[in-house]
């Protein structure tokens, strides 16, 4: 008994650890990426090549007053920040990084991750609320919009391939993909011949969902100043800051789990924890660049391509896999 | 997609944009009635950084309100001191030599072009993307250390005198030219390949943001603005001025009346400036930059006295009513982004907010020289 609750604080540790870490590190990559793709050199002053500046700026935050505006909500605006790192944190838990190293496998993984995400969506809505702020309010809405409409067609492409591998597992979805790139979801099959369109769909409904550029548009800031996180500063921005970065992981990881299989190597020889890291810090860098490629979409631009699109597109997959499962 | 289906006008919110709004690049206040998104009345507040630059220019000299004139727009000021000195000169008839009118108007040229560099940058960031701006400044950057050589400063020169210039150029000026404009022209084909081809970025300025030709002289709109919307008006080709009968160049003129179009004249006019300079180059006569003959204190007749010049943002016109006096009697400036500002409010009524800064963000709006 007692070793099982010691496993658990151990998984939970690392989660937090490795969710903590990721979020320092990747505003780190990605403002030196954005640096190279600028022209210009991103952080270098702290540390070599700058690798300081994340403890110094966690520093900076942290040491900052925390200030809660006159009117606002107090505690719907404290709680916010806290509910955008603590669901990132606790995604991490099922999520498979090799064979063996999983803190939890669950039967149902897959559908705590969604459960999860939705709870980000609600710290937006309560940052806007609580801050009492007008831009933040309209952000909020924009966001919870955003995120509703992107669920629906991300949940559609994930039915088609739990419908495929007949699990909701994690670890049992990547173990179907096993044995090279010819058998990841990836790659067009018999029975499901749209899966490339699906991985696409999958991949901007993930930069949706992360609140990412082209589709920020819960903190457009040249429009509503910050977004939901103006009246927020020290580490209650900080925290909303690593939820961002912690969700990104958890995109990236989702998208190499269904699509990439996970930490299967593409020639099928020496599946291991590197391929999976490979993989998800792949994706992330194709975030970070996109980012800082293209301008932002409207909000009703982003609707549309949601309904009009999206959904029909995956609604249309979902129908054609079931068929084809039927018939071969 | 620009109309909203049903605005609920019981139920409106003011949202202020501004006086510190990252969208309007200064501080320019926008008092916004609004229905969720939608924008059901709009008010500009202007005056948050009046400086009384009319005033000033009624009780000083002529030569001491120059370099007040580039405080008006810090992004093209060279075209403004133009518009002085070419008043000035005509009120007190001054000769103004020909190697001086041609570096003025490759200056006022290079001038535009940088300016146009900026707003393009900061239009694109205002639609959420940052890297443009990012290579337009390093493209600006060379501009401004030509400039700088010349004339001595970066921003807000006070280059042109009376009668001439401050400083002749030099071959080094005129060689780092002609090596910056191929460099130009290959940056402005990577924006267009960047940026004007981008789905996103199209989406969002086509159709979006209307302003008739109607509207433009209603509320008297120039430049790039009325460009966008059809009319076919330059003071540089419709009222000429200085040397520009002497260049080749076309005005480009769009007829779609949206975002695009008036996104798309200011890049076409970065392509005609360069050529405009091109010319200059070859064309650059030698002999003085200051006229042998010139009154020590400048006094321009009694007379009513007014000069307009293209400047990047559109027409900017200076009206010199002289008592033939050192200090004028009436100085008023006529400014081309106040113009075009002024039918924002009419213009935005019905549109969504993001539609509407990105309207505003195409009107290319330089604060200071609104509340000059």
């Amino acid at each position: 008994m007692s070793l099982t609750i010691l496993n658990a604080v151990v998984a939970v540790v690392a989660a937090i650890a490795f969710a903590a870490a990721n979020a320092a590190y990747l505003v780190w990559a990605e403002r030196r990426g954005a640096g190279r793709i600028q022209r210009r050199p991103g952080p270098n002053v702290n540390g070599p090549l700058g690798l300081l500046q994340p403890p110094c700026d966690g520093i900076k935050l942290m040491t900052k007053q925390l200030m809660i505006p006159g009117g606002a909500d107090k505690a719907l605006f404290m709680v916010a920040p806290v509910l955008a790192m603590a669901p990132a944190i606790m995604s991490f838990v099922t999520i498979p990084f090799s064979e063996t190293i999983v803190a939890h496998s669950m039967n149902v993984g897959v559908l705590m991750i969604f459960a999860f995400a939705s709870l980000g969506g609600m710290s937006i809505l309560l940052a806007g609320w609580g801050s009492r702020n007008k831009y933040g309010v309209m952000a909020s809405v924009r966001a919870v919009s955003q995120n509703i409409s992107y669920e629906v067609p991300m949940l559609i492409t994930v039915i088609t391939i739990v419908m495929m591998a007949g699990t909701m597992n994690l670890k049992e979805l990547v173990a179907a993909q096993a044995g090279g790139i010819w058998n990841w979801n990836l790659i067009p099959s018999l029975s499901s011949p749209l899966m490339p369109v699906s991985f696409l769909i999958f991949f901007i409904c993930s930069l949706a969902e992360t609140n990412r550029a082209p589709f920020d548009l819960g903190e457009a800031e040249s429009e509503l100043v910050a977004g939901f996180h103006t009246e927020y500063g020290s580490m209650g921005f900080g925290l909303f800051f690593m939820g961002e970065y912690a969700n990104i992981v958890i995109g990236a990881s989702l998208i190499t789990i269904l699509f990439l299989g996970g930490w299967d190597c593409p020639l099928g020889l020496f599946p291991g924890v590197w391929w999976f890291l490979l993989k998800i810090y792949m994706l992330i860098f194709s975030f970070i660049w996109i980012r800082w490629t293209f301008p932002r979409t409207t909000i009703y631009g982003l609707l549309n391509l949601s309904w009009k699109i999206l959904i029909p597109i995956s609604l249309f997959n979902l129908l054609l896999t079931a068929g084809l499962l039927k018939v071969f | 997609m620009s109309g909203p289906i049903h605005i609920r006008k019981d139920e409106t919110f003011t949202l202020n944009v501004g006086p510190q709004h990252p969208a309007t690049h200064g501080v320019l206040r926008v008092k916004m009635e609004m229905d969720g998104e939608y924008i059901v009345k709009a008010e500009t507040v202007l005056g948050y950084i009046h400086r009384m630059h009319e005033l000033m220019g009624e009780n000083r000299t002529y030569p001491q309100v120059l370099p007040n004139l580039s405080r008006l727009d810090y992004l093209g000021a060279m075209g403004y001191t133009h518009g002085h000195v070419l008043a000035i000169e005509r009120a007190a008839g001054i000769e103004v030599p020909e190697r001086a009118e041609y570096i003025r108007a490759i200056m006022v040229e290079l001038n535009r072009i940088s300016s146009h560099l900026f707003w393009f940058g900061a239009f694109v960031m205002d639609l959420g993307g940052f890297t443009p701006l990012m290579y337009a400044i390093q493209d600006r950057e060379h501009i401004l250390d030509l400039m700088e050589a010349v004339t001595g400063s970066r921003l807000t020169y006070c280059y042109f005198r009376f009668g001439g210039l401050y400083n002749d150029v030099d071959d080094d000026f005129i060689n780092a030219t002609r090596a910056v404009i191929p460099m130009l022209r290959k940056s402005l084909k990577k924006y267009d390949a960047l940026v004007t081809g981008n789905i996103i970025f199209r989406k969002r300025l086509e159709d979006i943001g209307p302003i008739s030709a109607e509207m433009c002289r209603k509320y008297g709109a120039t430049g790039p603005v009325a460009r966008g919307a059809g009319l076919d008006f330059d003071v540089r080709k419709n009222e000429p001025y200085s040397v520009y009968p002497e260049f080749d160049f076309d005005i480009p003129v769009y007829h779609e009346c949206d975002s695009l179009a008036r996104y798309k004249v200011r890049m076409d006019e970065m392509e005609q400036s360069l050529r405009i300079i091109e010319q200059g180059l070859d064309k650059l006569p030698d002999g003085p930059i200051m006229p042998k003959k010139k009154p020590k204190l400048i006094k321009p007749p009694v007379g009513d006295y007014y000069q307009a010049v293209e400047t990047a943002r559109g027409s900017f016109g200076i009206r010199i009513v002289s008592d033939g006096t050192k200090n004028a009697y009436r100085f008023k400036l006529r400014s081309p982004t106040y113009s075009n500002m002024s039918l924002f409010d009419e213009a935005c009524e019905g549109m969504m907010i993001m539609d509407a800064l990105a309207m505003m963000g195409s009107l290319d709006l330089v604060i200071p020289e609104i509340d000059r």
